[in-house]
């Protein structure tokens, strides 16, 4: 059984650690920004040489670090988009606004260990001449907002912020901004909007790639908090330890959390693909209640296309050989990884794991999910304001006793026309790939849950309710 | 309509305003959290000392208010109970949770948004995901979380309120 493999989670729940400076210090804090302080330039082989924050952004690009908010882009890349001789200052902001249903492993950092997300977010302020940058958290976190305004206020006094850092001639400044309560912050040019001042309507690309065109059209960074964390960590261990995590394409650590109807919920750290989804659900969370047998996963988040129990995919392998392989593997056991969730069809996403046994009402879960999209659209785009209002309804009232047999083939009918480049942005996909895949793969319950609505129906008469309706369970 | 702010809000909001150099609008969020901790709720004059502040329409700033859904355009009762809809807490209980608060406070668990006690002490309302699923069903009692939300939980919390 692989074991958990706590990097950034290291000292997160020991016992006796605090969230304050003191204890960071205690604990070998802020010694991983000193080292990126005072990194000096390096002779390259054609004369040329290499500052400190390019050895950075090359040691970060060499990690093979992929973001942890949820596409999974490679972090190096992001950072080599900046426009670096627009003549403008470059922004970087710390994605916060942890919403994805099922995720809380950003939580556990904020609350627990804010000075590490300040280091790793200086660092990266450092490799990318930032002299201003956003912590843009959440509204529903005031306890963290509070948490973090305390530690940035301990990190100023200290001079691990403000004019001359720790004696260098680099000058950063951080602030934190809470969002309100939308989703759609999460998206990063949604949440650009939402700092400017306006409602978080994402914006078209191109042009407003915010590596180029981002906060006040300047050039800006938007990484997630356990992203930031994470460079803390290739600087401190360096790039070529850290890229040992993991597996080849899908290196270091990712906190997953689990959710759903399992035994022991929880966050597990643990080396991205070292463990299967069946070990995180049966030997991290404890497995399934008495009784119960799996019926399906939702793999990344909500967004994120369920995978059925017993489904198999395959997945490509490089031999000993060298030669590529075809390898038939069975969905509990998938590494959990960015690759392999993707050839299976769906995601690892923001590393959010929700389990449902089989006493789930599989229509009243994508219901639910449903309803959280209708709530969440913004309302920009006429397919994904339109369409996720009308799939919650449809699904509503399959839920509700009020069903008809031909709904589930509507709702792929309205899920299929809302992505694909129908919207500005992702939450178009988002919304219908729960959709697409719970009706796809479980789709004689969505009929016949319709079916059985309208015998009920006409057995009553009509103009009369039927006596008795299914109970919604969710 | 007069719309006075206490100098320790003016004074915090001047301090929120310094951290967006050159770019008031970007305090706009951060100065209607601080009003409607302040006041409970973000009243239309609320909304045009915003706005005059920042040197913006108001529509600029009601625009946010109707967009974002935690700043509210009512009064809300004394102590607002979020408790959390999404997925992994309705697979959690929270329907039943929500379902309590309801019957135990006289409030329609049906009815759609905030429902506020006539008595003005309690308001409840539904949320979607507050990011703690591992812990299901959880809720936020004003500023305050609270995580494995049994019945029993629940009436502690109502008791505290004061």
């Amino acid at each position: 059984m692989p074991q958990e493999y706590r990097l950034i989670l290291k000292n997160a729940d020991t016992p006796g650690y605090t969230p304050d400076l003191e204890c960071y210090l205690r604990h070998g804090g802020y010694e991983a920004l000193r080292k990126a302080l005072a990194l000096a330039p390096k002779a390259l082989p054609d004369g040329k040489s290499m500052s400190g924050p390019e050895q950075i952004r090359e040691d970060v690009k060499v990690s093979g670090l992929r973001g942890r908010g949820g596409a999974g882009f490679s972090c190096g890349l992001k950072w080599s988009f900046v426009d670096r001789r627009s003549g403008k200052p470059i922004y970087l902001i710390c994605n916060a606004d942890e919403s994805e249903p099922g995720t809380f492993k950003d939580r556990q950092i904020i609350h627990k260990d804010p000075h590490q997300l300040i280091e790793g977010m200086i660092i990266s302020c450092f490799a990318n001449d930032v002299k201003l940058a956003y912590l843009y958290i959440r509204g529903e976190f005031p306890e963290g907002a509070r948490i973090l305004n305390r530690a940035l206020k301990e990190a100023r006094a200290k001079n691990f912020l403000g004019k001359g850092i720790l004696g260098t001639a680099y000058d950063l400044e951080i602030h934190v901004h809470r969002g309100a309560g939308a989703y759609i912050c999460g998206e990063e040019t949604g949440l650009i909007e939402s700092l400017e001042g306006k409602r978080a309507y994402p914006r078209i690309k191109p042009p407003y790639f915010p590596a180029i065109l981002g906060l006040y059209q300047c050039p800006t960074i938007v990484n997630n908090v356990e992203t930031l964390c994470a460079v803390k960590h290739i600087v401190a261990m360096g790039a070529a330890e850290y890229a040992k995590l993991g597996t080849p394409n899908n290196t270091g650590t990712r906190i997953v959390s689990v959710s759903g109807q399992v035994r022991k919920p929880g966050y597990f750290e643990v080396e991205v693909g070292k463990a299967t989804i069946g070990q995180l659900i049966n030997d991290f969370a404890g497995g399934l209640r008495e009784g119960r047998k799996l019926k399906a996963v939702i793999p990344g988040g909500s967004s994120s296309k369920v995978l059925k129990a017993g489904e198999k995919y395959k997945l490509k392998k490089k031999g000993p050989d060298g030669k590529d392989f075809e390898q038939e593997v069975e969905m509990l056991d998938l590494p959990y990884d960015f690759d392999s969730l993707m050839a299976a069809g769906s995601m690892s996403g923001s590393g959010a794991i929700i389990v449902l046994d089989d006493s789930t009402d599989i229509v009243g879960a994508l219901a639910n999910l449903s309803e959280f999209y209708a709530h969440e659209s913004c309302g920009q785009c006429t397919p994904c304001r339109e369409g996720s209002l009308w799939m919650s309804k449809a699904l509503h009232r399959l839920a509700h006793g009020q069903g008809r047999k031909q709904d589930a083939d509507y709702l792929l009918k309205i899920a299929d026309n809302i992505p694909g480049g129908r919207t500005i942005c992702a939450f178009g996909e988002a919304c219908s790939w729960p959709v697409q895949s719970f009706v796809g793969k479980f789709k004689d319950e969505f009929v016949a849950r319709g079916e059985a609505d309208e015998a009920r129906h006409a057995a009553a008469g009509p103009g009369r309710e039927p006596a008795s309706t299914s109970k919604p369970q969710h | 309509m007069s719309f006075t702010v206490p100098p320790t809000l003016a004074a915090e909001i001047d301090e929120l305003i310094s951290h967006y150099p050159g770019q008031k609008r970007s305090a706009s969020l951060m100065l209607l959290h601080a009003v409607q901790e302040h006041f409970g709720w973000i009243s239309p004059a609320a909304t045009e000392w915003i706005a005059a502040k920042l040197d913006l329409q108001p529509i600029n700033v009601h625009e946010l208010v109707t967009f974002y859904p935690m700043f509210r355009r009512e009064p809300a009762g004394r102590h607002v109970i979020k408790v959390c809809r999404t997925l992994s807490c309705a697979l959690g209980g929270s329907h039943a949770l929500h379902a309590h608060f309801c019957q135990k406070l006289g409030l329609d668990a049906h009815a759609h948004g905030l429902q506020t006690t006539p008595d003005g002490k309690f308001s409840v309302e539904f949320v979607e995901c507050l990011a703690s699923c591992g812990t299901a069903p959880v809720l936020m009692c004003n500023e305050e979380f609270h995580e494995g939300v049994t019945t029993a939980k629940a009436d502690e919390i109502m008791e505290k309120c004061a």
